[in-house]
């Protein structure tokens, strides 16, 4: 598939802090998660693909065009729903929205034509007529992806989608997210804290931590790997036990209060497990068979030290 | 309209040329100000002055009018002439500039809406041209378009010869009121895009004008020179025009705002100045009009 996004040594420094650090990677997906815990870097990775800070080095390319040469013609390929909120006040919805596709390129006649469409299409098809101004959260955020969508966009941004949406309204939102990636028009990139939204809506995801990317990982292929996971609740295993494991070829995660989550390899049977924990006096007090979620991925991620890849 | 389509589609449509988006934002911009009763009813005064002044010229041209009125040596039509219309009409502008400026960039800054419009294949340059153009465009009709219209009234009354012998008077209403509203749209975008509420940003167009006319005095009378004039804009608006329609300095000319008093600094001095303005309105402009802001 062609990569969406391509990190080529990517660096962004403001001032002499260095906030993404030598970025290297190519992300294919149709719908890419960006992960990452507070001041990783998500929002200034966004805002330099968008070409509102320049890199200090190296570059990014959206579909093989290059943001620093090319940045205009990049940003046409793009739709962005930003994090806060950011429209006119005093606007009517689909005046707002006419603007900015018409802003994209769009002739007045068909802008006009797809802000209506889009606000049908986000469900606003009622209150298209009312000043911005007068929606409420969840209103807004679909305004906003209304204007993100609108002009036909072959990346779009979704920063922080399901922010301050109630349940109903989010799940209408991850609806709408699911809707896009599985027409197939356009590629997604969605920057999120909520794990399940990136598990719902994301088939790879790319983790960052202090501006290093921690992990980026194909999710559909990890849903689709036939691995056995497994999760054991321990009593009395301490560091030793899990090394011994690692020692079989399992890769291991450690989780407070004596939770092991653990991938067996081929040719490794449970009983052995058991017979490592007997040797070292270790009760195995429960043990289920599970899938890595993304909440391991991640977690795995942040345990890395000084970021990672 | 085929607002029934309730699926996302992509667009492979035709797009409008790059260069011409910029003009995108005036036109929203005048499409708000037409169902502004106030802007209307403002612009339709401002064209009163441009009728009075049709008028003049007509009646000077018209013999029996002169008779009737008496006033045969009163008009005369000439460089002054046209340097009054412009001084007033210029006023006229300065007040729409302080009405409709404000309300260009502080609202898209105080709703945080500068993402959306740098999202997009707009840059930050022709975003400041749109916003700019609004001012231009309305401020041109109010200024060398009608003056322009005037002295072609006055040339085709008057005859070739005297369109040739005062072509300069054209070329100064033209470049006169061009400096005077481009430094006035600059300020009022400058002003609009570092102070979010509109009625302060309004107000402080008003004091950058008054303020610093009292501060370029204040300066002149306690250190007893006329340097100060460089912080009075209507003093540097006014000397670069009396020099544009070659009248004389010291006679002031133009309406009231715009008066030459007092000694002079040399007329390069005020186009350095009105320069160094300009560039500092775009600096401002340039460290606000940004996608994101970073925090160092």
């Amino acid at each position: 598939m062609e990569p969406v996004i391509e990190l080529d040594n990517l660096e962004v420094r403001f001032g002499d802090r260095i906030i993404l650090k030598k970025l290297n990677g190519s992300l294919t997906g149709r719908a890419i998660g960006l992960l990452g815990p507070n001041g990783a870097g998500k929002s200034t990775l966004i805002n330099t693909l968008l070409g509102f800070h320049q890199p200090s080095s190296g570059t990014a390319r959206i579909f093989g065009k290059d943001i620093r040469t090319d940045a205009k013609n990049v940003r046409g390929l793009l739709g962005y729903m930003p994090e806060n909120d950011s429209f006119i006040a005093s606007m009517s919805g689909v005046h707002f929205v006419r603007l900015m596709a018409e802003l994209s390129g769009l002739p007045a006649e068909q802008a006009m034509e797809r802000a209506h469409e889009a606000f049908f299409w986000v469900g606003l098809g009622e209150a298209r007529y009312r000043n911005l101004g007068t929606y409420s959260l969840g209103m807004k955020q679909m305004a906003k992806l209304a204007q993100a969508i609108a002009h036909g966009p072959k990346v779009l941004f979704l920063d922080e989608p399901t922010n301050g949406l109630d349940p109903p309204a989010r799940a209408r939102m991850i609806n709408l997210i699911q809707e896009i990636r599985d027409r197939g028009e356009l590629r997604l990139i969605l920057s999120s804290h909520l794990l399940r939204d990136v598990d719902e809506c994301c088939d790879e995801v790319l983790i960052l931590k202090d501006g290093r990317i921690a992990a980026s990982c194909n999710l559909e292929e990890e849903r689709r790997a036939n691995r056995k996971f497994l999760e054991l609740e321990t009593r009395g295993a301490n560091g030793t036990f899990t090394d011994a494991i690692e020692s079989l070829g399992c890769e291991t995660a450690a989780f407070p209060n004596g939770r092991i989550k653990l991938v067996m390899p081929d040719g490794v049977e449970i009983r052995q497990l058991y017979a490592l924990a007997a040797a070292q006096n270790v009760q195995i007090r429960r043990l289920n068979h599970k899938r890595d979620s993304l909440e391991d991925i991640f977690l795995k991620a942040m345990e890395v030290p000084n970021g990672g890849i | 309209m085929a607002v029934f389509k309730h699926a996302y589609k992509g667009y492979d449509g035709p797009l409008t040329p790059a260069w011409s988006r910029f003009l995108v934002l005036p036109r929203y911009a005048f499409e708000e100000m037409r169902s502004s009763r106030f802007y209307s009813m403002f612009f339709l005064v401002s064209m009163l002055a441009p009728l009075i002044f049709a008028l003049t010229i007509y009646i000077e041209h018209n013999l029996s009018a002169l008779k009737m009125l008496q006033i045969r040596d009163v008009i005369e039509i000439n460089s002054r002439f046209f340097l009054n219309f412009l001084g007033w009409q210029s006023m006229m502008a300065f007040f729409m500039a302080a009405f409709v400026g404000p309300g260009q960039i502080s609202p898209d800054l105080a709703n945080s809406a500068l993402p959306l419009y740098l999202a997009r294949p707009f840059s930050r340059v022709e975003y400041v041209l749109g916003k700019l153009s609004v001012l231009l465009i309305l401020m041109s009709a109010m200024t060398w378009i009608p003056g322009l219209l005037l002295f072609i009234l006055e040339a085709s009354l008057e005859g070739g010869s005297w369109f040739t012998q005062n072509l300069r008077i054209a070329g100064a209403i033209f470049l006169g009121a061009w400096i005077w509203i481009l430094l006035l749209s600059l300020l009022a975008l400058a002003l609009s895009a570092w102070v979010k509420w509109k009625p302060m940003a309004g107000g402080l167009l008003f004091g950058v004008f008054f303020v610093a006319a009292g501060f370029s005095g204040a300066i002149n009378a306690i250190l007893r020179t006329q340097w100060g004039n460089l912080l009075n804009l209507s003093h540097l608006i006014g000397a670069v025009w009396t020099s544009l329609f070659e009248q004389p300095m010291h006679r002031g000319s133009g309406a009231v705002f715009f008066r030459v008093h007092g000694e002079d600094v040399p007329t390069w001095c005020c186009w350095m100045a009105l320069l160094a303005i300009c560039a500092l309105c775009l600096y401002l402009l340039s460290r606000k009009i940004r996608g994101a802001e970073v925090v160092r």
